[in-house]
């Protein structure tokens, strides 16, 4: 064999490039748009959507103006600035009108406390959505409740503050009587003294401490809230409100008792196969009817009961799912460890289910989110119908559309887009099955 | 449990309603039952004093007094002589129109973007996530009112389609015109476009209270014949190709089956289109298709696209990646192994959550207030309610409408989904 060698090559040599065809954006472009000719008409249509898309949304938003007063004298000096015929956006409107966007007809001087509302509540969420901070500011976001119903509306300090009292007189008698009879009882007697007392005591006493002590901000009328303030307002209260009840309404659901497991089916199911909107006119149009003569509170606040009602049926069936996808055996463990109920529930199945449950939840909030738009329809402003009407009336902007909207939107885009890339970090943060 | 009747009889003590675990549960159901007693009681003594104090009666006759108004769009006869009740079937038939046209436009979109959200070209899948992204993360009312702004606020009037002797000698065009030969035209209240009518027609069929088009029934009837023809012929197709192994051609049967009778069921009847014209001040003949449904109608279907291609596309990648290579090892295409061996079992994990969209879509229609679309919400819940000033039993019939709308397309639903669930032990 060794005589038929006539040259053996000694040393590697360099690798060559690889074919133009195999490298760099040529290769990329052949694999991932145009891999077939299915793939390549595909992309040549896609190419084409795109072109129309921006060749109509770029000049006109290249041709933006900011500082008219009127739709008319925008077209104005864009017609001066492209020539005639050009089109353009007209953010003036936005510049105008912003603050109504944001805060509706809510006093100018008094905007600091709205802003200063949402600004606490970054604190009051930090310790709920990050579990790296301290767990004493816990306290701070249950005190927050009351706290921004007192910043937003205003009026007497006392009110919020014997509100919370409520809490504070359950509390004690649900220590003091569970001490002695269980915690189904004290449970039952706290509660029932908190709603004695929210009925009862906390209305003279309100008056009482209010006349000894006059303490309070200038109030302000919930027909002069609007805008994303409103948006937030509702859809903050209600999310926070609706996650402890769908909680128990999905418990409920699958509880062994005939009467409770009813009653918490027909509440869901019923809630769930009519529109929110019904819902909406319920609280503007027969709340009225439902409860005792003279009984007129406030309509941010029916309309709040309402979306939270219907925020936690969507939550229950949630909830429902991750309770149903967790391996029977994790009840039993519980049972097995000698756990009551509501403990196997609190340190086992929950903090489980509601890991399942995250994607779901989330989502339930952002449609909660988007939903408070439909309030426009009992008359409260909502900064996408609601403002927008009233600015679209504006003699100056009459004839305006896409800005509007398209402002609106944006902001949408951005709370929910978050929410939504919150969630996935959440679900990825407490993802613990390691595959 | 056999230790059950080991356990000494001991006497009944009051406290055990509470520790005891066998009544623990009744005690329970027996304290909810009467708190949930106390509370109905309490909203219907408060309800029944609210009334008495308003000077108001509870009854629904007023569903069978006048109505007294015009609908724009009426799917079955009505004029304003006609009764409420009347007034409420023709919104929820427009509801119910609304529905089915969204569901099946956002069913058809949503599967195109699901599915090539996951095609491989990047360019494509770049584009469906921003229609996705943009879509959800929107509130649904914003596309009906910008749909119904742009429909109603970009299209000319139809005063703009007008050619007068004046244009005409000067050689003017209008400022606007029909497209697709004359035969639809866009104007700021409707898609005015051909209607199809008959010469010698068979007239009205009563049933009762029910009237309807013969030609209507008759064209379901022959389209029902001609579909089950369809059918035989596939399932021949089916037994020949189990048994020889060689699929027959069916698709020029299938068309001369379905087009051929319906071809001659029309010519028989005298079928045409009936073009709309410009009279005095708008179109006439034709149909008109208001803008408020195309808004409505269209939006929610663009809306809840988003959300079925996100199940779709969920539904598919739940299908194991070796279903798809084993496929391709078989020398089955691109399209074929879709059709044939992904979509049927991607469908099991989509039709459930596909249920919740289409009954989402049902109910947003009720959002048709924005662009005055004259659904359940319009002529039950909106004029009649306004003009009888009966809240209450407005809002508790149409409650009950849109509950029993849900239930229905939910059993059904769940109905398909039990035919097409994988049957396991």
């Amino acid at each position: 064999m060794q005589e038929h060698i006539s040259y053996v090559r000694s040393q590697m040599l360099p690798p060559l490039d690889p074919p133009a065809g195999e490298k760099g954006a040529v290769k990329w472009l052949r694999e991932n748009l145009f891999s077939g000719p299915l793939n390549s008409v595909l992309t040549i249509l896609g190419l084409l959507a795109l072109y129309w898309v921006l060749s109509n949304a770029l000049p006109w938003l290249l041709h933006s103006v900011w500082n008219a007063n009127s739709l008319g004298e925008c077209r104005q000096i864009i017609a001066e600035r492209w020539g005639e015929g050009a089109t353009g956006a007209c953010w003036a409107m936005v510049k105008a009108r912003w603050h109504q966007y944001i805060f509706g007809f809510y006093p100018q001087y008094l905007y600091w406390r709205p802003t200063l509302a949402f600004c606490l509540l970054f604190v009051a969420l930090a310790p709920v959505l990050y579990t790296a901070l301290p767990r004493k500011m816990l306290w701070f976001t249950a005190l927050y409740p009351a706290l921004m119903f007192w910043l937003l509306w205003g009026g007497s300090v006392w009110a919020p503050v014997m509100a919370m009292a409520g809490f504070g007189v359950m509390a004690v008698v649900f220590k003091l009587v569970s001490a002695r009879f269980g915690v189904i009882i004290g449970a039952s007697a706290g509660f029932v003294a908190a709603v004695l007392w929210w009925l009862l005591a906390s209305g003279p006493v309100t008056a009482a401490l209010q006349g000894a002590i006059p303490l309070g901000i200038e109030s302000v009328d919930s027909d002069q809230f609007g805008g994303f303030l409103l948006s937030i307002v509702i859809g903050i209260t209600a999310i926070s409100a609706s996650l402890p009840m769908g909680i128990l309404l999905a418990l409920g659901r699958r509880s062994d008792m005939l009467l409770v497991r009813t009653l918490s089916v027909g509440f869901i199911e019923f809630i769930r196969g009519v529109p929110l909107i019904t819902l909406l006119f319920t609280a503007s149009l027969l709340l009225q009817y439902f409860l005792p003569p003279g009984n007129d509170f406030d309509i941010i606040l029916r309309v709040i009961i309402l979306v939270t009602l219907f925020a936690a049926a969507y939550i229950a069936e949630v909830i429902r799912g991750g309770l149903a996808a967790l391996p029977r055996g994790q009840y039993e463990a519980g049972d097995a460890l000698g756990l009551d109920y509501w403990q196997a529930q609190r340190l086992i199945v929950m903090p489980q289910a509601l890991k399942i449950s995250i994607p779901g939840i989330v989502s339930s909030f952002i449609g909660l989110f988007k939903d408070t738009t439909l309030v426009a329809f009992v008359g409260l402003n909502d900064p996408l119908k609601g403002i927008t009407q009233i600015v679209r009336a504006d003699i100056n902007w009459k004839g305006i559309y896409w800005e509007p909207y398209l402002f609106a939107g944006a902001l949408f885009f951005l709370i929910c887009f978050g929410m939504s890339r919150y969630s996935m970090w959440l679900e990825r943060k407490l993802k613990t099955d390691h595959r | 449990m056999a230790f059950v009747q080991d356990t000494p009889k001991e006497s009944f003590r009051l406290s055990m309603l509470i520790y005891d675990t066998r009544y623990r549960s009744i005690t329970i159901q027996v304290i909810v039952l009467i708190l949930f007693l106390l509370f109905l009681s309490w909203l219907v003594n408060n309800t029944i004093q609210n009334l008495a104090a308003k000077d108001r009666t509870f009854d629904f006759g007023f569903l069978g007094a006048r109505a007294g108004y015009d609908i724009n769009q009426t799917l079955i006869s009505y004029t304003n002589d006609s009764t409420h009740a009347r007034a409420a079937l023709i919104g929820v038939l427009n509801t119910l129109l609304s529905a089915v046209v969204g569901c099946t436009l956002a069913t058809i979109l949503g599967v195109f973007i699901g599915v090539l959200r996951l095609s491989k070209n990047w360019l494509v899948g770049r584009l469906m996530t921003v229609y996705v992204e943009v879509f959800r993360n929107v509130p649904v009312l914003l596309w009906i009112l910008l749909a119904g702004t742009i429909l109603s606020e970009t299209t000319p009037a139809p005063s703009a389609y007008r050619v007068t002797e004046a244009m005409q000698a000067a050689g003017e065009a209008p400022k606007a015109s029909m497209i697709f030969d004359d035969s639809i035209a866009l104007t700021n209240r409707g898609i005015n476009m051909p209607a199809p009518m008959v010469d010698n027609g068979l007239g009205r069929l009563e049933l009762g209270p029910i009237s309807m088009n013969a030609n209507v029934l008759a064209f379901l009837i022959v389209l029902a014949a001609a579909l089950w023809a369809n059918h035989l012929i596939r399932s021949h197709a089916k037994r020949v190709q189990e048994e020889t192994g060689i699929r027959p051609t069916t698709w020029w049967k299938s068309i001369a089956v379905i087009v051929l009778p319906l071809l001659v069921l029309g010519w028989w009847l005298g079928f045409h289109l009936d073009y709309p014209r410009l009279t005095k001040f708008n179109f006439t003949g034709g149909m008109e298709v208001l803008h408020s449904f195309t808004a409505l109608t269209v939006a929610l279907a663009l809306y809840t696209a988003a959300f079925i291609a996100e199940i779709v596309r969920a539904g598919i990648m739940a299908v194991a990646r070796g279903q798809s290579e084993a496929a391709f090892a078989l020398g089955l295409r691109p399209g074929r192994t879709m059709n044939l061996i992904i979509l049927p079992q991607a469908l099991r994990v989509i039709i459930p959550p596909l249920i919740s969209q289409y009954l989402n879509l049902t109910k947003n229609t009720s959002l048709a207030i924005a662009v005055s679309y004259m659904d359940l919400r319009g002529t039950l819940g909106g004029i009649t309610l306004n003009q009888t000033g009966k809240e209450l039993e407005c809002m508790l019939l149409m409650m009950a409408i849109y509950l029993t709308i849900s239930l229905i397309i939910s059993s059904v639903m769940n109905m398909f989904n039990r035919a097409v669930k994988l049957k396991e032990r």
